[in-house]
């Protein structure tokens, strides 16, 4: 051990030597292109400075003319909305499948595992093709077994073709991908509360509901409270999905969440400030939420 | 009790087959012709399977050429992901210095921040350098994106050796950097084929940045390129049978791989958490 603590202790130049690749790379790649936008957010860039015009200073005028721009706000309330409730979605059926893994046969669980398994490591661009397919309006799976159900009039249906079904889909692509990281993780911590409490609790008469608000729920938050962090800051950064969705659908804006409202300010729009601006706001958004995993994340390297 | 369990037993098979539904249409429709594909009715099974589809993917040069890109893109990507995460991981699991509590919150900050709010500026930073459409220009972002990750999951690997171990080798005649390298560094490979997979989900999965980065079809990934497919079913009649075949290539060495990692991963995103 007076090894060890001398061997640290001792002044070096290696840490810092070893860092070197790490940090150049963070900051060509992520400081440098932060850096930038927080400054182009500031400034007046559009059509006219892509070819060079060099770009005027206008201090938060990007940002006020946003936040009187009713279309970002639509866009953040949609995005916001869509993110919450799919996050929680998620949150409650990844909870219930965990718990469900609790009290069935060890083939039954290994089964939903496997499933689950297959579900998590899909490509996110595969699984999109297959979900597309499975909703196609014409030859989908999903219309024809729906349409079987007696007064159901399924065929042909167009998910995609408006505003309120299209996000469904979305959410429900997304709950897909997302529940089987929070069942797993929920999974492993239930493991970890022990048998001999459950075991006492029954005994005083406590039944299954009572058990998992007065035992299982507190034992387990921490994990819960982690796995919703994540899962929110996920949700909110739906790009892929959406993108894709507009694809198969329809192009108009009110299919945009935050993502894809970016990539057009900036693609089509040639607007680079104010797709700055927008985009400082998601960071900003993301940093604020993600900050008590973070605090959560550095405890365990204290520790 | 037993009846409730066996219950709840077919309860999660019926899920787990829900679950898995999407997965098994992909190949599913892979396997099917194109003229049973077209009819209104589905075919729940591959009975009159064929290999067409991915024959007809294969023959075309597009698919070759985006799994070159691909690969190429992802082996750079790791390489330096797996070679400066480590370098850094054992400067903060192995030393005490001045700056580290700095770095280890930088490093997590970073992981955290979405592609999707940095997409303007990394375009135009890689636009200036001339780089769109390049390897390097996306393998650069890449990198930056899944480093901090793979330095927080090595450092794990790296504390889980006990520094006494080197100590020990040492004091039987190796330098510090021999030591390191015969005792350490084998007691790690796990770890480095952990991040290497997790470092190779990332770069082979990832479309955002790709889409904003490599315009040029030439230049398409995969992700891109499948995007491509579907993009076109709103303009003409999709080959779901073809693009069901090409999405099962792309996904089949992803869950392979995935299933190597998948443990760790879980552990690896909300330890802290669980340890109470």
């Amino acid at each position: 051990m007076s090894t060890v603590a001398r061997i640290r202790r001792r002044p070096v130049r290696t840490p810092y030597l070893l860092l070197i690749p790490a940090i150049a790379i963070l900051l060509l790649g992520m400081g440098y292109p932060v850096i930038w936008q927080i400054v182009t957010s500031m400034q007046e860039y559009g059509l006219a400075q892509q070819f060079g015009k060099p770009a005027p200073f206008v201090g938060a005028g990007n940002y006020l003319e946003l936040f009187a721009n009713g279309e970002l706000w639509a866009v953040v309330a949609r995005s916001l909305v869509f993110c919450l409730v799919t996050a929680f979605l998620t949150l409650g059926l990844g909870t219930l499948l965990s718990l469900l893994m609790t009290a069935v046969t060890k083939t039954a669980r290994l089964i939903l595992q496997i499933a689950l398994l297959l579900a998590w490591s899909m490509p996110v661009v595969a699984a999109m093709t297959v979900w597309i397919w499975l909703f196609d309006r014409r030859r989908g799976a999903i219309n024809y077994v729906l349409d079987m159900i007696p007064g159901v009039e399924m065929n042909r249906f167009d998910w995609l073709s408006q505003p309120w079904t299209f996000f469904i889909v979305a959410s429900i692509i997304v709950i897909w991908m997302s529940v089987p990281f929070v069942a797993f993780s929920l999974y492993a911590g239930l493991t970890q509360v022990s048998d001999e409490v459950m075991e006492a609790a029954q005994l005083d008469g406590a039944n299954a509901w009572q058990r998992f608000w007065g035992i299982i729920l507190p034992m387990i938050r921490p994990v819960i409270s982690i796995v919703l962090l994540l899962q929110l800051i996920w949700d909110l950064r739906v790009f892929t999905q959406i993108t894709m969705l507009k694809d198969a659908g329809s192009k108009s804006g009110e299919y945009d969440l935050l993502g894809t409202y970016i990539y057009k300010l900036g693609t089509s729009s040639q607007d680079f400030g104010m797709a700055s601006a927008v985009s400082i706001l998601v960071l900003a958004l993301t940093i604020a939420l993600s900050w008590f995993y973070i605090r959560s994340l550095l405890k365990e390297d204290a520790s | 009790m037993r009846l409730r369990k066996i219950l709840l037993s077919a309860l999660a098979i019926v899920i787990a087959l829900v679950w898995v539904f999407p997965v098994y249409w992909m190949v599913n429709s892979a396997f099917l012709p194109n003229t049973v594909l077209q009819s209104f009715i589905p075919t729940f099974f591959p009975v009159p399977g064929t290999a067409s589809n991915f024959v007809g993917v294969l023959a075309d040069g597009s698919f070759v050429n985006a799994l070159g890109m691909s690969v190429a893109i992802t082996l750079t990507a790791v390489f330096f992901c797996i070679l400066f995460a480590f370098l850094a991981a054992v400067a903060i699991s192995r030393f005490r210095f001045r700056g580290r509590k700095s770095f280890v919150i930088a490093v997590l900050i970073v992981q955290m921040l979405p592609a999707e709010g940095l997409f303007i500026a990394q375009y135009k930073m890689v636009a200036s350098a001339n780089l769109l459409n390049s390897v390097i220009g996306v393998s650069v972002i890449y990198v930056a994106a899944v480093v901090p990750f793979t330095i927080w999951m090595l450092r794990g690997f790296v504390a889980g050796v006990p520094a006494d171990l080197e100590e020990a080798a040492m004091v039987d005649g190796l330098s510090r950097f021999g030591a390191f390298m015969r005792i350490t560094f084998p007691l790690l490979a796990p770890g480095l084929v952990a991040s290497g997979v997790y470092a190779f989900l990332q770069a082979w999965n990832e479309f955002t940045v790709a889409l904003v980065l490599l315009p040029a079809e030439a230049a398409h990934t995969l992700p891109l390129w499948l995007r491509g497919f579907v993009q076109a079913s709103a303009t003409r009649e999709t080959d779901w049978g073809q693009v069901m075949a090409a999405s099962t290539l792309v996904a089949v060495p992803v869950i392979v791989f995935f299933l190597i990692v998948q443990g760790r991963l879980t552990s690896g995103l909300v330890s802290g958490a669980v340890k109470g």
